[in-house]
This record gives structure tokens, C-alpha cells and sequence, in this order.
């Protein structure tokens, strides 16, 4: 059997594979990439090739334009591929919309590369399966025992509890645009919040995009204000509405034409209460895309691998973990992933 | 003990003070007694419990998971209460919740070697924010950003009572403060304060403007020094000592040497400034050696004999049993100085009364004091009765004009609150020369002065002129040729340090934009350190 570090080793421009000359979320323009997810840390243009689901082919087509990529090459969902003796499949990972896990197997070894994941509830996306591997790569965003995020609708629930105890204001939930913000929305709908939700316009085509695969957001309308040859709607009828815009507008002028709003965060950093009180945010929503400690962990029993790789996040505290479970483990310490508006 | 950590995770979170003080009053008024009273004495940190210390936590967490993981956590969150309360291991079935009135009174109670026991127990059922408010309180490290005088403001406001009432009972209650609450909403009469040496709320007064001058009968008037030090309050009453900020906090702790002094039975308010050892008489220090003095619970004898304290009296409030604050300035001032010559305390003096003959005398004395630490003048109506709070029209302060200086913007910072979109916090700096010529040192940080119409013309400044970030910090063009120049006014400068250019400033704020004026015509270090004494 080939040894794991021929089939996939950490390079500066990403995880490598040198017998399917390829590598996985590079960081830089590479020959030939396959990529997990469509967030710009992990999704970059100007790949010779992109192998990807059809979802994230498209996330990346959106956002950077058609001509992104030499070649795209989309595979579904647990179809899969042979690229010079390396067989490539996708799992679902349950992140955002397209997110997959990257199945690599080559003369009877198989590792799995998670990308991003989450166990958590998402209308928005399939939901992360377990694939059996003798090589288990898993993120650490949230790789430190104090993240054990709340139920996901209990946060969302708390969220229209102000809303409604506070009809005088907006509320302005600061979401990452791919992903987070469309999940958000969705739960609102399925906890049966039927009023139109305004969006920040750096959102529209990514949530049209959304409704395309199928996603029912509901009534979506831009958040703009009536200026100057401008339409939109006056400052007062913001008032016990739900905005969602990017965490990057929430403290921008942006968000002062809105009537004395509350900053939300849906973010799983917010469950560090001192992290929340940095950023300004009023109402912290204790949301996120990426698994939490008990998450990673029960995971990682579950899949039950020979060895555990750990990249991006807080790797020696998983390490650490692993250890006291008596399961082989190392950090690959691979730069270029950050996720602080996670 | 739900109900508490929500109102201490509100209060984290909530920005403004108004939106503080909301949380408050809505609090008192749905928590019953004597819940509502503990969660005060917690706030204000009036609550001490004896039987848990801090170092038990770590001993009970070490013991439930890896040290090497637990200490990981730590170190990314920074805050022990709360990475503990994040890192508990909940148990299934423990769910028991305890009241905030039960964690007090059991704890009041046990014995050292119980309390672990019952922390766990109560640790166990409770979610990460109950478990953080039950560590805050039982470690007694609440900092939530609400000074107590911010909780007496809502207790005021709850009982629509004037703050002034509220501090000058405060020292005589013990908390749950039933009989406080009860008097707030009006089911029993005031609580009479039972306590030795109690605070009474102090007299302040307005600033003089140029309209006021024509109102103010200066032959109806007596002028004081308005000394550079803080203002406190000295009782002494059956043998029971303390010494009060202007606030009502106790500082008697920091300053055995003034309490020593007081050999009489009244209580005097005064200017507590520090002075020079090495002379005779009273020689006030500046500020920043006061400053070496205050903010402590004790004091070093190395640091007595070094900064040694007096108090510049002002008036008398109250002396052997009779309360005098009824009495004209004039008549109060004549028992001051009868109390003096009969006890002769030492360490206290007189402030001394100056005689002025008109405006013009007096512009020229408030320009030309004869000595830095006074920092302008007072003016008291002779028959004005001693007013807590500031009343209208009976004391007046005529401070020194500030100095200013011009200085380039050198880094700018988001605001909080209503301003945390805006880039509000200015560090600015002044010329000196470098190893490559001129160069701009920090020498303060200004935060006000400026118009809201100001700051959105500086706010756009820094956005079109960033270049470089640092975090929240954003620095912006300085060159000699373009950067923004800005008048600072401050109110005094001290030798740092601390800081880079030697100087540190008080009270600076900015007084005026100088859009009109070169960069490198804004002033030097040199001009700077030509003011220090």
C-alpha cells in the first residue's frame, strides 16, 4: 500500500497529491484543483482546472466571474472519477451549498478530506456523511472544548423573541454572504417567520443563486433606503424588520441609515462573550457553518480512522485529543485558511 | 439564578448607558426581594463570600478534564469564569437550578470545605451563562462595565428618588437592601441611616461663562484657589473614621495618614492633594504624584513617606452631632475655622480665601496663579446653604484657560456605542528630530471636543487617508506636506514614562480642526517640554 504522505502531503500552495498531480483548496493559482467549498479562502480563481460539485462550480462562476478557470470540471455528489490511478469523490459536508468532502483512494488507501463541516441543522445543504478512511483530515475551527454551540434554533429563536420585543428598531444580523446568511434566512422561514427579510445588495446574487438550486428563502427585498433618484424605502419602515448583511457593513456608516439598530452576529465566535463585546455586537447568535468540539470529536469516533489530520484552526488542542483516545494524530499545519467572520 | 445571568449578559453587551440603566430599573422591578438586593450588592461589588475561592475552581476543573486542554482554553479566551463555564461538563439528570438568595445564603453559611461540594452540585445543572454569572458572583470579579454609581442612578430612577438620597444612605445599608427597596416603591418610610460617619452628597459648582459675568455680584462672593487635586469628603464621628471620593466610595484604606489626622468630630469637605516632603508647610505636588496615591487598597510606608497627603479644607458639613449645611457659607466657614483652631488637626489646612476687587482683578489671577497646581478659581455666594448636587446660581468655577498645541493625526480608532461606526479615537503626535530629520512622536489620545458634524469630516479623513492597519487601528497619512493638523487643548502635562515623547497630558480633547494649516507647521516636542516645571 502507498504510504498516506505520498498520496497527500502539505505543500505551500496546499495539500498535494503527487501520483494525481493535484492539489485540494490551494491557496495559489495551481494546474489542477479540486475544491471543497466556494468561501474565497478555500475557493480562489485562476486554476488551470476546477474539479468541484455543480453547486460550488457555480458559487465560484458567480462570484469571480465566468471566466474563473481553465476547465471546470463538475462531479456530483458520489459520482467519482479516475485521474491518473487516483480516484476523486465527493461527499456531502454539510458547510454551505455544494460543500463537499473530498474522497481520494490509490492502490488501496483511502484518505478524507473534510474541507469545511458542520453536523448542525441546514435546510440549505445536504447534510455530512460519514465515509469510512484510513486517513481522516479534519478542520479545527472550533477545535477547543469551549465551543459547544447552542441548538441552532434556540438562537434563532432568540433572534425573533428581540424582534418582536423591539419594534422600534431594525435588526441587523451580520452573516457571511455564501452560506451563513442563506442558512439563516431559511431558518427563519421554517420557524415560520413569514415577513419579507432586506438584504445588504453584496448578497443578491448569491441568494438568487440559492433559489436556483432550490433553496426557498421567501420574500426577499434589498435593503436600501429611498435617496435621491434612488427607490427604496424610508428609514421608519426598517423599524422590526431582520436585515442581513455582511459582518463588515454592521459596524460601517451603512448601518446608521437604519432606525437605532441591533448588531446581531450569527457567528460561532460568539460564544466567547468578550469576542461579542469587541466587535460592538448587542444581540450575539451563536450560529455556525463549522463543527463545534463535540462535533469534531464525535465525528472523528464515528469515522473511526487509522490516523487524524488536523488542519486549520486550533489543531493542538484536537492533537492533544486525539492523544488521550489513544488515536495517531498530527497537526499539518497549513497556512491560509482564517475564518474570523466565520 | 437564569434570571441574574441574563441581566449581567445584557449588561455586557448593551453599550449605552440609558439602555444600562433600562436593564436595571426593569430588574428591580421584576425580581423580588431579597434576590434583587443580592444581585445589587454583586453589581457593586458590596458582596463578599468567604467560603470559595478561586483557586477551588481550578482544583474542581482539573479534576473533570485534561489540564492540557483546560489550559488551551484558557489561554484563548482569557477570562477564567467564563472559560470554565464554557468547558463544565454539564450532567444529565442534575437539574436543580439554584436561586440567586440560595447560592448567597447557603455559601454564607457553609464551612470552607463544604463549598466545593455545593459550587459542583449547582455548576452541574446550570447552563454556560448560569454557571458564568454563579462563578462571577461567588469570586466576587464582576467586571461588567457598570460602576455602582450606575446601579444608585437606576435605584433612583426605579424609586423616582434623587441620587443624592441614595448615596448618603448607602453606607449605612447591608445588602439584600430590603428596607432601601421597600422605600423605593413607597410602602414604608426612608430608612434612617443608623451608620456611624455616614457620606453626604457633595455641592458642586457651574463653570463660569462670559454671560454669567453680569450676574455674578463678585461683593456677594468669596474667591478660593481651585486646587489640582481630588476632591473628598473627611469624617470622623465617635471614633469611626473614613475618608470619601466625591462619589461615596470609601478610599479610607489608602490613607492612613490623613486618617491619623483626624483628632476631631466632623465632617469636612476639602481638596486631598500631596505634598512636598522635603519643605516646610504644605508645598502641593502636581497631580501625577496624587495620582501614585489613589486607586489602591493600601499603601506602602516607602510610599507615605514619599507622597505624604493632606487635605486643603473647604467647609464644614456637620460637626459633634449638629448638621450644619443649613447654615450660610459664611457661618459654616467661621465653625471651620473655630473647629481648627481648637483641634489644630495636622495634616489638613485652610483653604485660603482671596480677596478680589473686580472682573479685571480676577482674569488677571486666574492667568497668572502663583502656583501650577491651582488650577483656576472658586467663587461662593456668602449666604448659599450647602446643596448637594449643583445647584443653580450658588458656587461657581472659573477654570484656567487650557493650554493648546497643534498636532498632526498620526492613528485613529472606531468609537463605541452610537460611535462605533465612526473612527472617533485620535492618537496624535507632535515634531521632534529623527536619525533621517523630522518625525512625529505620540504625545496623547483624544476622544471629544469635536461637533458631530466634525467628526464625520475626520471619520472621512481616516477612510480616504488609511494607510496602514493595525487591527481596529488605522494609521493615516502624516507627512510634513499633508496630514491633519488639530488643536488640542489639555489641562496639564506630566513627565511619563510611559510614553514614548516623555509627556503625558490630561484631559486632552480636541478644540479645533486646523484643515487650513501645513503639517509641518504643527508645534515640536521642544514646546512641549519647555511647560514642564
Amino acid at each position: 500500500m502507498i504510504s498516506p504522505a505520498d498520496l497527500l502531503h502539505p505543500t505551500p500552495a496546499g495539500l498535494y497529491c503527487p501520483p494525481g498531480d493535484f492539489y485540494i483548496d490551494p491557496v495559489r493559482a495551481v494546474d489542477r484543483a479540486v475544491i471543497t467549498h466556494g468561501h474565497a479562502d478555500h475557493a480562489r480563481a485562476g486554476h488551470g482546472s476546477v474539479l468541484a460539485t455543480p453547486e460550488t462550480i457555480a458559487i465560484m462562476a458567480s462570484r469571480y466571474g465566468e471566466d474563473f478557470t481553465g476547465t471546470r470540471q463538475p462531479l456530483k455528489y458520489n459520482d467519482d472519477v479516475s485521474h491518473r490511478g487516483v480516484q476523486i469523490s465527493f461527499a456531502p459536508a454539510g458547510h454551505v451549498l455544494g460543500s463537499a468532502q473530498v474522497v481520494v483512494q490509490h492502490q488501496g488507501l483511502t484518505i478524507v478530506c473534510t474541507g469545511d463541516y458542520k453536523r448542525r441543522e441546514d435546510p440549505t445543504c445536504p447534510p455530512f456523511e460519514i465515509v469510512p478512511c484510513h486517513i481522516f483530515i479534519s478542520e479545527a475551527t472550533f477545535g477547543l472544548p469551549v465551543f459547544q454551540h447552542p441548538h441552532t434554533r434556540d438562537e434563532i429563536a432568540k433572534l425573533l423573541v428581540s424582534v418582536e420585543r423591539n419594534p422600534d428598531r431594525a435588526h441587523l444580523v451580520g452573516a457571511y454572504s455564501l452560506g451563513k446568511a442563506q442558512r439563516i434566512i431559511a431558518l427563519l422561514r421554517l420557524m415560520g417567520y413569514d415577513a419579507p427579510i432586506y438584504i445588504h445588495g453584496a448578497m443578491q446574487k448569491l441568494c438568487d443563486l440559492y433559489k436556483e438550486f432550490g433553496v426557498e428563502l421567501g420574500e426577499l427585498k434589498p435593503a436600501t433606503i429611498r435617496e435621491k433618484g434612488r427607490a427604496g424605502g424610508d428609514k421608519q419602515d426598517f423599524a422590526g424588520k431582520i436585515i442581513v448583511c455582511p459582518p463588515s457593513a454592521m459596524n460601517d456608516k451603512w448601518s446608521q441609515r437604519f432606525p437605532s439598530p441591533v448588531s446581531c452576529f450569527a457567528s460561532g465566535w460568539m460564544r466567547v462573550r468578550q469576542r461579542a463585546k469587541q466587535r460592538g455586537v448587542e444581540l450575539p447568535l451563536i450560529i455556525s457553518d463549522h463543527a463545534d468540539w463535540e462535533e469534531l470529536t464525535t465525528t472523528i469516533r464515528e469515522v473511526n480512522p487509522e490516523e487524524l489530520w488536523v488542519t486549520h484552526g486550533r489543531e493542538e488542542a484536537l492533537v492533544r485529543w486525539a492523544e488521550l483516545e489513544g488515536l495517531r494524530a498530527k497537526p499539518l499545519s497549513l497556512v491560509g485558511y482564517e475564518d474570523e467572520n466565520e | 439564578m437564569n434570571r441574574f445571568a441574563a441581566l449581567l449578559d445584557q449588561l455586557v453587551l448593551t453599550p449605552s448607558r440609558n439602555g444600562k440603566l433600562r436593564l436595571l430599573t426593569d430588574y428591580f422591578a421584576e425580581v423580588p426581594d431579597p434576590e434583587r438586593g443580592w444581585a445589587v450588592a454583586a453589581i457593586t461589588r458590596d458582596l463578599e463570600i468567604k467560603s470559595f475561592k478561586p483557586a477551588m475552581l481550578r482544583e474542581m476543573i482539573y479534576e473533570r478534564m485534561d489540564a492540557q486542554l483546560f489550559d488551551l482554553s484558557y489561554d484563548y479566551v482569557g477570562d477564567l469564569a467564563e472559560t470554565v463555564s464554557l468547558v463544565w461538563p454539564g450532567q444529565h439528570g442534575a437539574n436543580y437550578q439554584p436561586g440567586l438568595s440560595e447560592v448567597v445564603d447557603t455559601l454564607a453559611t457553609a464551612k470552607r470545605a463544604e463549598a466545593p461540594k455545593l459550587v459542583e452540585g449547582w455548576l452541574n445543572a446550570l447552563d454556560p451563562s448560569g454557571r458564568w454569572a454563579l462563578i462571577k458572583l461567588i469570586t466576587g470579579g464582576l467586571r461588567i462595565g457598570v460602576a455602582s454609581r450606575l446601579v444608585k442612578q437606576a435605584l433612583a430612577a426605579f424609586g423616582d428618588k434623587p441620587i443624592q438620597e441614595i448615596e448618603e444612605l448607602w453606607h449605612g445599608l447591608e445588602p439584600p437592601y430590603t428596607e432601601l427597596f421597600a422605600w423605593l416603591e413607597g410602602t414604608t418610610d426612608k430608612p434612617v441611616n443608623a451608620m456611624k460617619a455616614p457620606f453626604r452628597p457633595v455641592m458642586l459648582a457651574h463653570p463660569v461663562e462670559e454671560k454669567d459675568k453680569e450676574r455674578i455680584d463678585l461683593a456677594e462672593h468669596i474667591a478660593e484657589w481651585k486646587w489640582d487635586g481630588i476632591r473628598v469628603q473627611a469624617v470622623s464621628d465617635s471614633g469611626i473614621k473614613r475618608l470619601y471620593s466625591r462619589t461615596g466610595d470609601d478610599i479610607s484604606g489608602a490613607f492612613p495618614d490623613i486618617l491619623a489626622a483626624m483628632t476631631f468630630d466632623a465632617a469636612i469637605d476639602g481638596e486631598l492633594l500631596v505634598f512636598d516632603p522635603e519643605t516646610d508647610g504644605f508645598q502641593v505636588r502636581p497631580f501625577n504624584d496624587l495620582q501614585q496615591r489613589l486607586n489602591r487598597k493600601t499603601v506602602t510606608k516607602k510610599l507615605l513617606a514619599s507622597h505624604p497627603a493632606f487635605i486643603r479644607a473647604y467647609d464644614l458639613l456637620w460637626v459633634e452631632g449638629k448638621d450644619l449645611r443649613a447654615l450660610t457659607y459664611v457661618e459654616r466657614r467661621q465653625r471651620l475655622e473655630r473647629l481648627f483652631a481648637d483641634t489644630q488637626p495636622e495634616r489638613l489646612d485652610l483653604s485660603e480665601q482671596v480677596s478680589v476687587s473686580d472682573w479685571a482683578h480676577l482674569t488677571k489671577l486666574r492667568a497668572e496663579p502663583p502656583l501650577a497646581a491651582i488650577e483656576g478659581l472658586m467663587l461662593k455666594k456668602r449666604v448659599a446653604p450647602y446643596v448637594p448636587g449643583r445647584p443653580k446660581g450658588e458656587w461657581w468655577k472659573w477654570k484656567r484657560e487650557p493650554f493648546l498645541v497643534d498636532v498632526v493625526l498620526m492613528y485613529a480608532q472606531r468609537g463605541h456605542g452610537k460611535r462605533s461606526s465612526f473612527y472617533s479615537d485620535y492618537t496624535f503626535g507632535v515634531w521632534r528630530s529623527g536619525e533621517d530629520g523630522d518625525e512625529l512622536v505620540p504625545v496623547g489620545k483624544a476622544y471629544s471636543g469635536f461637533t458631530d458634524e466634525e467628526l464625520k469630516r475626520i471619520d472621512k479623513f481616516v477612510r480616504d487617508n488609511t494607510v496602514d492597519r493595525f487591527g481596529p487601528v488605522r494609521a493615516v497619512t502624516m507627512g510634513p506636506d499633508d496630514g491633519l493638523v488639530l488643536e488640542v487643548a489639555f489641562e496639564g502635562l506630566n513627565r511619563s514614562t510611559r510614553h514614548k515623547s516623555g509627556v503625558a497630558m490630561r484631559f486632552p480633547r480636541i478644540s479645533r480642526l486646523r484643515w487650513d494649516k501645513p503639517a509641518k507647521e504643527a508645534d515640536r516636542i521642544e514646546m512641549l517640554e519647555g511647560m514642564l516645571a
